[in-house]
């Protein structure tokens, strides 16, 4: 029983991995960069869900509202994403590695602050301007719970499913089968995948490389806006730092799936939510507990990368010429 | 008549190594033209400033009257200039026709069904193995999948760089023929190789690449039957 409960409790944290987790992956994928502002994606899109919200729909918590409100999650994810690969990472597309990966981190905090200071305070210190009267985003924030998908929680068997639970894990299955679907059936999936593994050879073809690079960023993007509400429906509020903690878990889950392997990402991304469960669970004594969790996330990282570094599903890294 | 390919001086570097120091050539429509030379002569380097790939020093390239070195890499198929590169670079994960299809992504004609049959007459071993990831093929199976899928575009010009590179002679055979078939339907070729004696063969124009500059050109027999080349590169003395 209680490892069935472990087990639900596990898959929904690891789906909210994984639908972070993909975004880190696809973008390594194209342009071998690890993203380290998308955690700050992710809150940017529970943000964006509250604001559509706020703006349309305060006080409303019909069921019809969720779906506008991802919506609205996703256009915010999507356009700051879009945003920050034209405006940070294009222009460093030939630096050495280290440039983009530190504008990288430069950027996760200009984003937490701009949201931190911004949010009930769009045109910071030039004026108190506040027309939907937003929040302070200080402090945690409430996030509307939405009826039929916050409601009590259902018992089978003796086993606890949040309804949150099940919107978590449908969205996992939803995204995964679309991003299925998109990368091997379609034209601009198949010309993702060309150049992921030859970049010049698909220029050849008559890609265009640019255009590719912004499609990855809207995948990760949009995966990571939903995981944003998964997990504002989850916890009940969100906050500016939420993505810090969620993105290097998300960028473990990559690491562990084998980095730049989509499918890796999801496996990834299921194994260590499983691994934190239970070991919170099933780990006795002063180590067990979850206080103890992260310890255990991140131990799994180590261990991957000393025995299997191109990760679970990843192929041996031949080095790229 | 203008010729459909005229390079004219082209400069092109790597930092502050010259690899291509001011060669002009041309390829007339229906013209096999060979750019022959040793390991390191810039014949590579040519063929992927001509695709964009690389931008030239100074010099200029104009393909059916348009400038190509202002025009970005992926929109030159588009005008009718394929590129077979060196080491035939297939997309390894991907199926054949996967491949053949991705050759043809510039297009968006209801012709792309067609061709792939066609290429798949031009090498019926690629249909056999359409469903098959193209990373597990042998040199020449790449090859013959590299050439489908440049041709997948319906290129009025095709650069081939190497396609005999590392294959046995029976597959070198097969695939210099494929070169007069390609030819004798009407598309233009610029074959680079080593391999001097197959590609001067069939060609109409040949020229001779060393470190960077033209050292020699004339028809495809002139070049055959010269001293220079002979000594060079057929290993005669
Ligand atoms: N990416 C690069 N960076 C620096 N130098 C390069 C690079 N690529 C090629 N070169 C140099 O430029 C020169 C021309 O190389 P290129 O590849 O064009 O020759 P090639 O005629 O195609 O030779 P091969 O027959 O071996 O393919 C060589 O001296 C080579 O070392
Ligand atoms: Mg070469």
């Amino acid at each position: 029983m209680e490892f069935a409960q472990q087990l639900v409790n596990g898959l929904t944290l690891g789906s909210l991995y994984a639908l972070i987790a993909v975004g880190y992956t696809v973008v390594y994928g194209i342009i071998q960069l690890i993203n380290f502002a998308h955690g700050e994606i992710f809150m940017i899109g529970a943000f964006g869900a509250l604001s559509t919200w706020l703006v349309f729909f305060n006080g409303n918590t019909s069921v019809w509202v969720l779906p506008i409100m991802i919506i609205g999650a996703i256009a915010s994810s999507v356009i700051v994403a879009v945003l920050m690969e034209r405006v940070a990472y294009r222009p460093l597309r030939s630096a050495p590695r280290l440039a983009p990966l530190i504008t990288a981190i430069g950027i996760s905090v200009f984003l937490q602050e701009l949201v931190r200071l911004g949010y009930n305070n769009p045109l910071l210190f030039l004026s108190t301007w506040n027309p939907f009267d937003f929040p302070s985003a200080k402090q945690k924030v409430p996030f509307p719970q939405i009826d039929v998908v916050t409601g009590a929680a259902f018992n089978v068997g003796g086993v606890v499913i949040q309804r949150s639970t099940i919107f978590t894990i449908g969205a996992l299955i939803i995204c995964a089968a679309g991003l299925f679907y998109f990368v091997s059936r379609t034209r601009t999936g198949r010309a993702m995948q060309a150049v992921s593994q030859d970049p010049d050879t698909a220029r050849l073809m008559g890609i265009n490389v640019d255009r590719i690079i912004i499609v990855a960023f809207v995948i990760g993007a949009t995966l990571a806006a939903v995981a944003g509400v998964a997990q504002g429906l989850q916890i009940t509020n969100i906050n500016f730092k939420m993505g810090f903690l969620a993105g290097l878990k998300a960028f473990t889950a990559a690491v562990l799936g084998g980095i730049g392997n989509v499918w890796g990402a999801v496996l990834g991304g299921l194994t260590l939510g499983l691994v934190e469960s239970m070991a919170v669970q099933f780990i006795p004594g002063t180590f067990g507990g979850s206080p103890w969790k992260d310890v255990w996330a991140f131990a799994i990282l180590i261990l991957v990368l000393v025995f299997r570094p191109q990760g679970l599903l990843g192929a041996k890294v031949v080095d790229r010429a | 008549m203008s010729a459909m390919l005229e390079v004219k001086d082209l400069v092109v570097s790597y930092g502050k190594i010259k690899a291509v120091k001011g060669i002009s050539f041309s390829v007339d429509e229906g013209e096999v033209v060979s750019l022959i030379g040793t390991n390191g002569a810039g014949k590579t380097t040519t063929l992927r400033t001509i695709s964009g790939l690389l931008r030239p020093v100074s010099g200029s390239i104009v393909f059916k009257g348009a400038d190509l070195t202002t025009v970005p890499a992926h929109d030159i198929v588009q005008l009718g200039l394929a590129h077979s590169p060196e080491g035939r670079r297939i997309f390894p994960k991907l199926t054949v026709e996967e491949n053949l299809l991705l050759g043809a992504f510039s297009r968006k004609d209801k012709g792309i069904r067609g061709d792939l049959e066609a290429a798949y007459d031009l090498f019926p071993i690629l249909q056999e193995r359409r469903t098959q990831p193209a990373g597990t093929f042998s040199g020449g199976e790449q090859q013959m999948l590299a050439m489908g899928r440049a041709m997948m575009s319906r290129p009025k010009m095709l650069m081939l760089d190497e396609p005999s590179m590392g294959l046995s002679p029976l597959m070198m055979k097969r695939i210099m023929t494929t070169v007069s078939t390609l030819q004798a339907q009407g598309t233009t070729i610029l074959l680079v190789e080593q391999n001097a004696q197959a590609a001067l063969k069939r060609a109409t124009k040949g020229y001779v690449l060393e470190v960077g500059r033209i050292v020699l050109s004339g028809t495809g027999r002139e070049l055959l039957e010269s001293d220079d080349v002979r000594k060079a590169y057929l290993g005669e003395d």
